[in-house]
């Protein structure tokens, strides 16, 4: 301890009582929102777009509960600890009712846990790990974008389909890869008994030497490969795996691939032949899809991205769930967003009660070259309530929040 | 066979950029003893000037001309750097120089964003070389035998730049004796320069030339960070063969690893690491350290002394303010003060071992998340009441570092440093991989502390009291007959040994009390945070305590306390804003460049001028010119490590 | 008298080069031997043997009867062999008084004890110590600002405070300006008969050796040429022409 710090500690501190004994009556609903905005920023912007987005319309058509909604953005530099320290502050400081956000599982997980401890109620928007309403799923939790598992049983229907027989898999090597191989094996084997799975490649995240990979997977000579890499390590090995003729005469199914974030900068060297999930919002005709894609356009001149969606889904989620409990308590805010059903872009998804999983389904097509870039054809959306597990089988998942 | 031989040339064809970058970092280390953190940084702005040049410069020509003129252009900024940044630094402690370019990371990173936006950019392809060769019916893309026969030119061309070459003499005399070249007549300082130029050349040019095998992205300067210390260690820090043996064994090896072993992609390159440090100390190629041991660059550390009664009132007071915090005090502001007094406890156990004991960890984290992941597991699978496994958290990390400490003791500076570097990241990658037991990146969470201790006013008592209460611990135990055989150790490890002291023996158990320690700020991240993840093990974790360490004054005793407290705040402040990196690196840089003994150091002296404090030993101006006795003292130990054991 | 060392047969080679070779002599109690030879003749080698910080390639060092070939330093140092070096190696982040009470503190086995504040402890003693050289009245001053003279003193010092039986030194006066090497030499002299200890020492200054010495080996190029008295060394031919190839070296340099 030296006189400096002490000096320090007590400044802040009185900053800190002042600012919040200052604090005012809320005149508008706050809605703490942490994100990884620097670490991830090619994800968390079109996100924090999206939100921005619906935050307008919600707010333009007289806010929730009779006040303005608004989000405060904390950035956590991709460390759940300081996520845990924003998610405290943003609740008792800066009385937020709620918290969303995070794209990194793990980040999720920690506001989760910290979440169900201090009774607040959170809104995991965009992380996809089966995990954070299953295994750890809790009372507090609930989950919008479509998990792991839902996307892996999409693809693994469609592998179904074909008359392959032996699978390769590469996944980054952490818990949203392991999660996304054993979802695929899981779907692919019950509906086929007879595939068999060669080989599995594991490359560290963003760091994958992608021209061995390929070799290692050329020597396996599987007939169908599932791939769960995405950002630079997809760009990598899609070039790889095309220099190198490794796709050809073969099926290849690409979790994530098919999303503006990922495809858009492969450009012209999108693997053409895949079958992914994505966002072709380029090709949306209903209205409501349209509706959303045109308004973004609008306000940012630019396509959305798969991450936009989900932001403007957010905010379209919670003002759903707040107004259908009428106030801002905790207590109520849960009760109304099990079995909460929203009109989002997508069409109606609901929060189930007995997983806190929505309904949030994906877009699932082939990948094609229009115009020297990738685009999602002959897609298909798929709700989400067709692939998820019976409720006997949910209950069995999630031990934790009984 | 013929699979063999592809699966070389993959490998061949990898080791290119990564050579270009180590060698780059492995020339700037070897000349200016700096330990370049933002090498990484080089990295990047070369993938992303090259990508930018490509847009613009058609054809083969134009490719070939991007990556030339990127790595000029790197190199140039690799100038500004130096000039700016690091020259106003060079007499400040040993490794203080890592903080500066710690500074400059962020900055970069921010300037990247601001620049070329958030998106990936996938790298062109090269004109011409687009297709493959079948070499023995394996497809081998055209691009990589052009990388396979570029780099050996690479390395003839500096090997000739440095073996025969001006220029290059006095960079190998350099990198043998600063101060002779100093002697020699030649400007030190220009010369410096100029091998942050090449090296960054080098750097920026391995970023533009990897281009079309991947492309640009801002993960990238850190995602390259580890793989480059890695080579330079193994090859011999200072040596280019040594990088270009090390990056094509590192590569190789790593193209079998994903055939043969798909899951151990994580920790082959470390533990092929350790395995080469622990039977080659120096690396491959490397010579024995000369300099870069003890911090002692600069003045001496000046002797300490226990608290006065006036610094123990204020001491006192200054607890009673923290212990008053909840009375005034909002709820966050305990929640943030908790946050900061751990992470100062963690900063001090390391500042223990490396201010006393000049033991430089650069994987103290393995302590911290190790205490958490103890703790943790204890209470997952055990179902241990909180109270055990907290006071079990301090134990299981000091046995961690009892055991590492006792593989890394025959090593010293800097290649010390890197073996516990390497024995974290081993660590790491073991939680991280061993999901079932650990969680993996999934963590373990549902961690939180018994129901006495389990809302925000306890848990700030019970961190107060034992956070405070370590820190107080560890400057007791400075100012005992263990901390002072520590800090004979360092200063004079010859003649303490022969006057009875075990050096190793004390340096052992001083590492190991610093484990210990550092588990138990750990125990208290975790049960704060409800959760831990292997985050609290990464090398991003050690690297902050380390820069707060030098932040805060390597010299002081007070550094880490005064450094963590001021960086946390700082954190917590700035990153309100959009562009925090930024305004955080260029503070950092600023507060390098006007306060280079650390801010606790400089306040000092401040105040010894200006007389509110008593200088103890008024005569200090009159100290012999401390680098030559610096010198003196690296020479004395290079020879003493010659010594074989009977 | 009684013989406290014993050396024999002591001998080192480097990859094939014998820097020490069969070397026999012993130190008796009480004396001041002086290991003298031009430069690279193996005394320097020959002391680090002697102390454990090189093993002898074949040879015994026998310390009051034991071997001490295959010890470490510090544990030649427990039984009783002081040292001081050619190069001070003192604790330059410490004061003065405390680089003894260091000493002090191992001597008593007490580094690993972590209650006491170590800047209390034997500090009387240690200033006893500091008194016998001359340098109480510099007790509180940080080490790293000492004059060069002030810190082999202050080595000596360190040397003394676990009683030793034997000191060796290692070029005692180096570095120092001429004056000021007579004292220092003559303090040392004084004490280590006080003190009843027996001392070899290397030394480059022959007005040192010749002053001091009571007994003188002279070495070059590994071997043992001549030992014998100060007046047996000073006419002996042999040692003569290894000093600048004839001529009487002595005589000028006295």
């Amino acid at each position: 301890m030296k006189i400096q710090q002490l000096i320090t500690s007590a400044l802040v501190a009185a900053a800190i009582g002042l600012t919040g004994m200052s604090a005012n009556a809320a005149d508008t609903i706050k809605i703490g929102e942490i994100n990884h905005y620097k670490r991830m920023a090619a994800f968390a912007g079109p996100y924090k777009n999206g939100i921005e987005l619906g935050l307008q319309e919600i707010n333009d058509a007289g806010g929730v509960l009779g006040k303005p909604l608004e989000f405060i953005y904390r950035d956590d530099q991709g460390k759940p600890g300081e996520a845990v320290k924003i998610a405290e502050e943003l609740m008792t400081r800066e009385e937020a009712v709620m918290l969303t956000g995070t794209i990194l599982s793990h980040v999720g997980l920690a506001i989760s846990s910290y979440a169900a401890e201090k009774k607040h109620l959170y809104l995991a928007s965009e992380p996809l790990a089966d995990s954070l309403v299953w295994e750890k799923g809790n009372e507090y939790t609930f989950r919008l974008r479509s998990s792991t598992y839902m996307q892996a049983a999409m693809l693994a229907e469609e592998a179904a389909k074909t008359d392959a027989k032996t699978y390769a898999t590469i996944a980054p090597n952490y818990a949203y890869g392991k999660d996304a191989v054993a979802a695929f094996k899981k779907a692919l084997t019950a509906l086929k008994p007879e595939v068999e799975f060669v080989t599995e490649q594991w490359p560290a995240l963003f760091k994958i030497d992608a021209g061995a990979e390929v070799q290692a997977i050329e020597r396996a000579k599987p007939d169908a490969i599932y791939n769960v890499t995405f950002g630079g390590d997809l760009a990598k090995f899609v070039r790889e795996g095309t220099t190198r003729g490794l796709f050809e005469g073969r099926h290849a199914y690409g979790l994530l691939t098919g999303e503006p974030e990922y495809l858009e900068p492969l450009a012209d060297e999108a693997p053409v032949g895949w079958v992914v999930t994505g966002y072709p919002w380029y090709d949306l005709t209903d209205e409501s899809n349209k509706a959303f894609v045109d308004a973004y356009q609008a306000k940012y001149e630019e396509g959305p991205k798969i991450g936009s969606l989900v932001g403007y889904m957010t905010a379209q989620s919670i003002a759903a769930g707040i107004t259908k409990a009428g106030s801002t308590d905790t207590d109520a805010m849960i009760a109304a967003f099990k079995g909460l059903e929203v009109d989002t872009p997508v069409g109606k998804i609901t929060f189930r009660g007995q997983d806190h999983q929505s309904t949030m389904g994906a877009f699932v097509g082939t990948v094609a070259l229009k115009d020297g870039a990738g685009v999602l054809v002959d897609w298909k959306y798929k709700d989400g309530a067709d692939y998820l597990p019976s409720d006997e089988e949910v209950k069995k998942l999630r031990p934790a929040a009984e | 066979m013929g699979l063999f031989v592809a699966q070389v040339l993959t490998g061949l064809a990898n080791a290119a950029a990564l050579f270009l970058v180590a060698s780059g970092l492995s020339l700037i280390f070897g000349v200016t003893r700096i330990v370049n953190f933002a090498h990484g940084s080089f990295y990047m702005l070369g993938a992303f000037i090259g990508y930018s040049l490509m847009q613009v410069l058609p054809g083969m020509f134009g490719f070939w001309a991007s990556v030339v003129l990127a790595g000029l252009a790197v190199g140039v900024i690799g100038v500004i750097v130096e000039i700016c940044v690091l020259r106003p630094v060079y007499k400040a402690p040993e490794l203080f120089q890592l903080v500066a370019t710690f500074g400059v990371i962020l900055v970069i990173q921010d300037l990247a964003l601001l620049t070329w936006g958030a998106d990936d950019v996938l790298g062109p392809r090269a004109p011409g070389l687009k297709g493959i060769v079948r070499i023995m019916d394996e497809p081998v893309p055209k691009y990589d035998l052009a990388l396979i026969a570029i780099t050996p030119f690479i390395l003839f061309g500096l090997w000739y730049l440095i073996a025969r070459t001006r220029v290059g003499i006095l960079v190998r005399a350099a990198t043998q004796d600063r101060e002779m070249v100093g002697a020699l007549g030649v400007n030190q300082a220009w010369l410096f320069t100029g091998v942050f130029f090449l090296g960054a050349t080098l750097a920026g040019l391995g970023g533009a030339i990897q281009l079309p095998k991947g492309g640009a992205d801002l993960l990238m300067d850190f995602n390259i960070l580890a793989a480059i210390f890695v080579v330079v260690v193994i090859g011999g820090m200072g040596s280019l063969p040594g990088a270009y043996v090390a990056a094509v064994l590192i590569s190789v090896l790593n193209v079998f690893g994903v055939t043969y072993l798909p899951q151990s992609t994580l920790v082959l390159m470390f533990v092929v690491m350790a395995v080469v440090l622990m039977i080659k100390p120096y690396g491959l190629f490397g010579r024995e350290e000369v300099a870069g041991e003890h911090g002692q660059v600069g003045e001496p550390e000046r002797p300490i002394k226990p608290a006065g009664i006036k610094v123990r009132v204020l001491v006192a007071v200054g607890i009673l303010l923290l212990a008053l915090l909840p009375v005034f005090g909002s709820s966050f502001s305990q929640v943030l003060t908790a946050d900061v007094i751990i992470f100062c406890l963690f900063a001090a156990s390391l500042h223990f071992i490396l201010g006393l004991g000049g033991l430089v960890s650069f994987g103290h984290a393995a302590y911290f998340g190790g205490g958490a992941y103890v703790a943790a597991l204890l209470v997952s699978y055990l179902q241990t009441p909180m109270e055990i496994a907290f006071l079990l958290a301090p134990v299981g990390a000091g046995f961690a570092a009892f055991i590492i400490g006792w593989l890394c003791m025959r090593l010293t500076g800097v290649y010390f440093a890197m073996l516990t570097l390497a024995f974290a990241q081993l660590l790491w990658s073991l939680v991280y991989q061993w999901g079932e037991f650990t969680g993996g990146d999934d963590g373990l969470v549902d961690i939180w502390p018994s129901e006495w201790l389990n809302s925000t006013t306890p848990y700030y008592y019970f961190t107060l009291v034992f956070g405070i209460g370590g820190i107080l611990l560890l400057r007791h135990v400075a100012h005992s007959p263990f901390g002072y055989a520590l800090r004979a150790s360092r200063d004079s490890a010859r003649q303490a040994e022969a006057t009875g002291i075990n050096t190793k023996r004390v340096q052992w158990l001083a590492f190991t009390f610093a484990g210990a320690v550092a588990g138990l700020s750990g125990a208290l991240f975790v049960f704060s945070k409800g959760s831990v993840f292997p985050t609290e093990l990464e090398v991003a974790r050690s690297f902050d305590a380390l820069i707060v360490i030098f932040l805060g004054g390597v010299k002081t005793l007070s550094g880490a306390i005064v450094g963590g407290a001021s960086l946390e705040y700082a954190k917590d402040f700035l990153t309100r804003f959009e562009y925090w990196r930024l305004t955080l690196g260029l503070i950092i840089i600023f507060v390098v460049i006007l306060a280079p003994e650390g801010i606790s150091g400089t306040l000092r002296k401040l105040a010894e001028r200006i007389g509110i404090m008593k200088d103890p030993d008024s005569n200090h101006s009159k100290i012999r010119n401390p680098a030559v006795n610096a010198k003196a003292h690296t020479r004395e130990n290079t020879r003493e490590n010659t010594r074989e054991d009977p | 008298m009684n013989i406290i060392l014993d050396v024999r047969n002591l001998s080192k080679s480097f990859h094939g080069l014998q820097a020490v070779d069969f070397v026999n002599f012993e130190v008796r109690e009480g004396e001041l031997l002086a290991l003298i030879g031009p430069n690279g003749a193996g005394k320097s080698t020959c002391f680090n043997m002697l102390m454990g910080q090189l093993k002898p390639t074949t040879g015994e060092v026998f310390f009051q009867g034991e071997n001490l070939v295959g010890k470490y330093p510090r544990q030649i140092w427990r039984k009783g062999v002081g040292r001081t070096f050619q190069i001070t190696g003192t604790y330059s982040s410490m004061t003065v008084v405390e680089n003894v009470q260091m000493a002090l503190m191992s001597h008593r086995r007490r580094i690993f004890s972590i209650f006491p504040y170590a800047h209390k402890i034997y500090k009387e003693e240690a200033i006893s110590y500091l008194d016998m050289v001359g340098l109480a009245d510099q007790a509180e001053r940080h080490c790293a600002i000492l004059a060069y003279g002030d810190l082999k003193r202050l080595e000596l010092a360190i040397a003394l405070c676990h009683k030793p039986t034997l000191l060796l030194m290692d070029e005692p006066t180096a570095g120092m300006a001429p004056t000021e090497r007579e004292s220092v030499m003559q303090l040392t002299a004084d004490i280590v008969k006080d003190q009843n200890i027996s001392v070899l020492f290397t030394e480059h200054d022959m007005d040192v050796v010749f002053g001091h010495a009571h007994r003188i080996l002279v070495l070059n190029r590994g071997k043992l040429i001549a030992n014998g008295s100060v007046d047996e060394i000073r006419n002996n031919p042999l040692v003569q022409e290894v000093y600048l190839g004839g001529g009487n070296l002595f005589e000028v340099a006295s």
